[in-house]
């Protein structure tokens, strides 16, 4: 048998999975709180994970065009609106966590909070930037609003993502390696895609190129 | 689960049984090995990278005692009548105030120190007392312990995150030793500077911060009866990851001002440098006096999080402390000299 590519053909395995695997960091999150183990200040603990975790799922979700670009893989592709809805799914946490945890509902100072500190301020933007993009992530809504407009659209999660990564940067009190990680990441991944439009990519891979694009909107 | 197996079992040809079972069993080990490798790798995210867990499960020898161990350690010391200057709010755990500690020498996370700081060795140390005072010297830090009686306080201390704890610390009063070494005129301020060795505080490797750690007091300050020494707390030595065997407590203040394992005590004419301030002046002032009314330029300081606690609570001027140091600043624009 001839040597296949990484997950070419079926993989009735890889969407459960990894749906399975994303559910880890809200699972274990769940059990520690419950049991007292976030530490001596577990709010502020659960607030920076679930934080971390989202953005973790925004970069990954962008990073599967790229992958796909790069390297011919589709498999990315299948789980890109997966991810991306976990990216919301950790990001709605993290905002409901800071807003009725953290804050108590006091929508005074989260109106100020908002208002006058500009690393929420960007925080909350990339998370209301999101909330377009989880609801117009079924194949309905992209035949609804065709694919050319759905695509434009969904260039947003790039935002949220640039938004997200500063929110993280301006968050920090001094140790900025964690955060530079995601930009660098985010840089990358942008380049790839500016690249690609610049036409370098297809020329260097056209078939796989083709063949993905039809692959795009509905992979499944 | 159900998925696995995705053809209709009606559309399967019949196949020799061993054929689908190995299909069968490569998707299941298929599955399993994807979904650890995502959750792994996520839970690897959120711990920092560690390939412990977040919370360390014991502390390392000669540190702290575990985090459900009661501290019953023979205190080192006879217990002190209770001071005027102490509060009588809850006092936060032992293993919150030994297990959630900014001392960047050992790691910015606040587990770190706890988890690192076993490579501090706070005996033999010594202690120099320089610059603008009549004595100047070098001496044992258990000389300097035998100078002054100790004495239990029961402080609020609030950090800069908007956190706050109640610790009880165990020292003596700054003004003590300042008095003793008798200052000259010449001497304005006093500045302190933290043990500088990488072999010890493994965070000093990192550039996170200019080291060693400086702090310093305008003297009034520092001779002002609520400033302390630190030298233990909860009745018994400061563990290290709480900047043993010597700390500054300024209740009044941020908690960054209570600079940790105290090498040198320099005494000066000018204003000195300050790390925080050094490494962001917009943000951390000399003064770092705890204001509810003068927001970090990233986040309010109107409200704390008192550790242990869920609601937030109102943050008070000078940290509570402002009946007995608020005439310390009368006519200074508290804006400015934040």
């Amino acid at each position: 048998m001839p040597k296949q590519k990484l997950f070419s053909g079926p993989v009735p395995f890889l969407k459960p999975a990894v749906f399975v695997g994303s559910l880890f960091p809200f699972v274990a999150l769940t059990i520690r709180a419950v049991r007292g183990q976030l530490g001596a200040n577990p709010i502020a603990t659960g607030l920076n994970q679930l934080g971390l975790v989202a953005l973790v799922f925004l970069v990954a979700s962008l990073a599967c065009t790229p992958l796909k670009l790069l390297f011919g893989w589709t498999w990315p592709i299948r789980i890109r609106r997966m991810l991306g809805l976990f990216a919301f799914f950790y990001a709605l946490l993290h905002v409901g966590t800071y807003t009725g945890i953290d804050q108590g509902f006091d929508w005074k100072a989260i109106l100020a909070d908002v208002t006058q500190r500009k690393f929420i301020f960007v925080g909350f933007a990339a998370f209301v930037l999101l909330i377009p993009l989880a609801a117009t992530s079924t194949d309905k809504m992209v035949r609804r609003l065709g694919f050319a407009r759905w695509k434009l659209l969904h260039r947003l999660a790039y935002v949220a993502a640039i938004l997200g990564v500063i929110h993280f940067v301006w968050r920090v009190k001094k140790d900025l390696s964690q955060p530079a990680v995601f930009a660098v990441l985010l840089a990358a991944l942008l380049a790839v895609r500016i690249v690609d439009s610049l036409g370098w990519l297809r020329r260097a891979q056209p078939k796989v190129a083709h063949r993905n694009q039809l692959a795009n909107v509905n992979p499944d | 689960m159900a998925k696995l197996p995705n053809e209709p079992s009606s559309e399967i040809t019949p196949l020799p049984v061993y054929v689908r079972r190995r299909e069968f069993i490569k998707n299941a080990a298929l599955f399993a090995g994807t979904a650890t490798a995502v959750g792994g790798g996520l839970l690897w995210v959120m711990s920092g990278g560690r390939a412990d867990s977040p919370e360390p499960a014991s502390p390392p020898p000669g540190a702290a005692p575990s985090a459900s161990q009661e501290v019953n350690a023979e205190p080192v010391a006879p217990a002190a009548a209770r001071s005027p200057y102490s509060t009588d709010e809850a006092m936060t755990p032992y293993k919150d105030v030994t297990g959630y500690n900014n001392f960047y020498e050992f790691g910015v996370d606040k587990t770190d120190p706890a988890r690192n700081a076993s490579k501090l060795r706070p005996r033999p140390w010594t202690v120099s007392i320089e610059g603008e005072v009549n004595k100047p010297q070098t001496l044992d830090i258990d000389t300097l312990l035998g100078w002054f009686p100790l004495e239990e306080r029961i402080y609020r201390m609030r950090c800069v995150e908007a956190w706050s704890m109640v610790i009880p610390w165990l020292g003596f009063p700054l003004a003590s030793l300042v008095k003793k070494v008798e200052p000259t005129s010449r001497a304005k301020y006093l500045a302190f500077t933290t043990l500088l060795d990488t072999n010890q505080m493994p965070g000093q490797r990192s550039h996170v911060l200019d080291w060693p750690y400086v702090e310093g007091l305008r003297i009034d300050e520092a001779t002002h009866p609520l400033a302390m020494l630190a030298t233990g707390l909860y009745g018994k030595n400061l563990p290290n990851q709480n900047g043993a065997p010597l700390r500054l407590v300024v209740p009044w203040k941020y908690g960054f001002k209570g600079i940790k394992s105290i090498v040198k005590i320099r005494f000066v004419e000018q204003q000195p440098p300050t790390t925080w301030n050094l490494a962001a002046a917009n943000e951390y002032g000399f003064y770092a006096n705890v204001n509810p009314e003068v927001d970090h330029p990233r986040w309010s300081q109107a409200t704390e999080r008192r550790i242990g606690e869920v609601r937030r609570r109102k943050t008070l001027p000078f940290n509570g402390y402002g009946e007995w140091v608020a005439s310390l600043y009368t006519g200074m624009d508290l804006r400015r000299n934040f």
